[in-house]
């Protein structure tokens, strides 16, 4: 960091040409090192960004020239029954990554913590998952869901009810099963990110809470959970935002149907853009997906300002 | 492999309080129960895939989820020519190289900049790569494709990698800086005075001594590019340019009925991400976890 060190020139004794290059040296010089991936990212994210904002105001197809149409998107997107139904979507969605993950992450993580024997093993395995690709996972699990021959036509015959359906091919179900599904791959990851800091609290607490003959659950509330507090409240951020951006399961596992039951904004986005030539609109759809991202990180970041320990 | 990082060894020395003992070792019981439901959970869908890969199509219909009473290896191969295997791999392998390298290489750049050299305009910089790295891909993913078009970079995989380094540069960037800045900077103060130049002093001294960090970049990123769908599916649409991962959604849809040879295709492609998983899985967990948050 104190590059000063190396290069002790006093203002006095400097001659013109040292300077010159020390200015080099010093400002020009860290600049030529971040240049090269600065521009990649900007030529791949900020420039289109931007151009998003313009494009969200012309009824641009993607081909031809974009005419100008004002807040034209805007208003069609705040009429737009389909955009509606998607939000919902996405809100079902993070109700349902908000509880059932961070639920089973916690557990298993909190199971985990106090295991030596094993616990290597069991960390890796339960992590797998996450490793592969999501079209892999996704059609993996349609195979397993199918009704005449997959999981719940086993278990059919075993004389359960309420299995011989097609959760994928239903509008009750699809949703909770495509999540069922992501969540299988995602949940794992949590309970690895949970453990790592579980581990970082320190022994003695439980022992004394032990002592004072603290039960299980009480330890749980008392010292796991303020012990893992921030992790545990990044991974909800990140779980907020990830939920209005999801993608790969819905898409690869319904395309967002069947008839809507599972589109959610992201997949309104991509239909728009590339199926229906609609790039304006599509644009408008994806600031405003943007937008409620924004909304998300503001009100963490206000939170924290206010003096929440988040 | 064997270091325990993260454990805190408590000294067995405490004599356990009357009942401590007695709960401690009886509390460890239902732990392993649940804990061994979950690992069925997690495994038992792949140990089903391998049974799947492993059976013929008549023994397939009798018994889609069962172990396999007779060994079948002719699916492999089937699989390998119908799903195009051979191309599809290249495809994903030059993907990958490509990403890795120039991630490694700019990103390594970047992240000396901010670590060692005291860049002017620091702050702003990581504002901008940290507000980039949140933005929605869905934002710009729409202006992206048609300038990549109009400049001729779609279904070119030169376009894709570009886009690939610039999405997965914030990451790379941010834990290279954090490998960085854990070395002294007596060695690199001993290399300027000995005349270095600060290329020299990347490249001969900060690059070699923060290697950890690269290679669990190099990983993460790997993983994420060869395992990448959304915009491999939008960029490349000609069916010689498909990755393993769009191919494989093109294979699953067109052979959805005939579970013997998708499951062998996944089988094929899922098996060198968990080997090189299980060899390296503490290097690719810490990546993952340290940053490399992605969904």
């Amino acid at each position: 960091m104190r590059t000063s060190v190396a290069l002790p020139a006093s203002p006095a004794s400097r001659t013109r040409p040292q300077s010159r290059q020390v200015f080099f040296r010093k400002k020009v010089v860290p600049w030529l090192f971040v240049l090269p991936i600065l521009l990649i990212n900007v030529a791949v994210v900020l420039g289109p960004a931007l151009s998003a904002v313009y494009y969200s105001m012309t009824n641009w197809s993607g081909l031809g020239p974009a005419e100008w149409v004002g807040l034209a998107n805007f208003q069609r997107l705040a009429a737009d029954g389909a955009f509606r139904h998607a939000f919902t979507n996405n809100v079902v969605w993070l109700a349902m990554f908000l509880t059932i993950p961070v639920g089973m992450a916690l557990g298993a993580a909190s199971l985990l913590a106090p295991v030596k024997r094993g616990s290597l093993f069991f960390r890796m395995a339960l992590f797998i998952p996450y490793v592969l690709p999501s079209v892999i996972t996704a059609n993996l699990w349609r195979a397993l869901l199918s009704p005449d021959r997959g999981i719940p036509a086993a278990l059919t015959d075993l004389g359960l009810p309420g299995f011989d359906r097609a959760f994928l091919g239903s509008p009750q179900t699809v949703l909770p099963a495509i999540g069922f599904v992501d969540n299988w791959h995602w949940w794992g990851f949590l309970m690895v990110l949970f453990l790592a800091a579980m581990q970082n609290i320190p022994r003695e607490l439980y022992e004394s809470a032990r002592l004072d003959g603290a039960g299980r659950w009480r330890e749980f509330m008392d010292i796991t959970l303020p012990g893992i507090r921030p992790t545990l409240v990044f991974m909800i951020l990140m779980t907020t935002i990830w939920s209005f951006l999801t993608f790969d399961y819905i898409w690869i596992l319904t395309q967002g149907g069947p008839a809507g039951a599972s589109e959610v904004l992201a997949v309104l986005v991509f239909k728009e853009a590339f199926r229906n030539y609609n790039a304006g609109y599509a644009s408008a759809l994806g600031l405003t997906l943007s937008f409620f991202v924004g909304i998300v990180i503001s009100v963490f970041v206000v939170l924290r300002r206010r003096g929440w320990e988040i | 492999m064997a270091t325990t990082t993260t454990t805190t060894t408590t000294p067995p020395v405490l004599p356990p309080p009357k009942r401590g003992r007695m709960r401690r070792e009886q509390s460890l019981a239902p732990n392993y129960t649940v804990l061994g439901a979950l690992l069925v959970f997690a495994l038992g869908p792949l140990l089903i895939l391998s049974f799947n890969a492993l059976k013929d199509r008549a023994e397939l219909g009798s018994n889609p989820l069962g172990p396999p009473l007779q060994l079948n290896f002719a699916n492999f191969a089937e699989a390998w020519e119908v799903g195009n295997f051979a191309v599809t791999t290249r495809n994903s392998a030059v993907l990958v190289a490509g990403t890795v390298a120039a991630v490694l290489f700019l990103g390594g750049m970047a992240a000396y900049s901010l670590a060692k050299l005291n860049l002017p305009g620091a702050g702003p910089l990581t504002m901008y790569l940290l507000i980039g790295s949140s933005l929605p891909i869905q934002l710009y993913l729409v202006p992206l494709f048609f300038a990549w078009q109009r400049l001729g970079l779609v279904n070119n995989l030169f376009g894709l990698i570009l886009i690939y380094v610039a999405t997965n540069a914030p990451f790379a960037v941010f834990l290279l800086r954090s490998y960085m800045l854990q070395i002294p900077s007596d060695f690199e103060d001993a290399a300027r005075v000995d005349g270095a130049s600060e290329w020299q002093v990347f490249s001969r001294v900060v690059v070699p001594l923060s290697w950890p960090g690269f290679l669990t970049v190099g990983l993460v990123v790997a993983l994420s590019v060869w395992n990448e769908f959304l915009l491999a599916t939008v960029f490349l649409t000609e069916q010689h340019l498909f990755t393993i991962v769009t191919s494989y959604a093109n294979f699953a849809t067109r052979f959805s009925r005939d579970w013997s040879l998708t499951s062998a295709a996944a089988l094929m492609m899922i098996l060198p991400i968990v080997a090189i998983f299980l060899l390296l899985q503490r290097r690719f967990i810490d990546g993952l976890t340290q940053g490399g948050l992605k969904g």
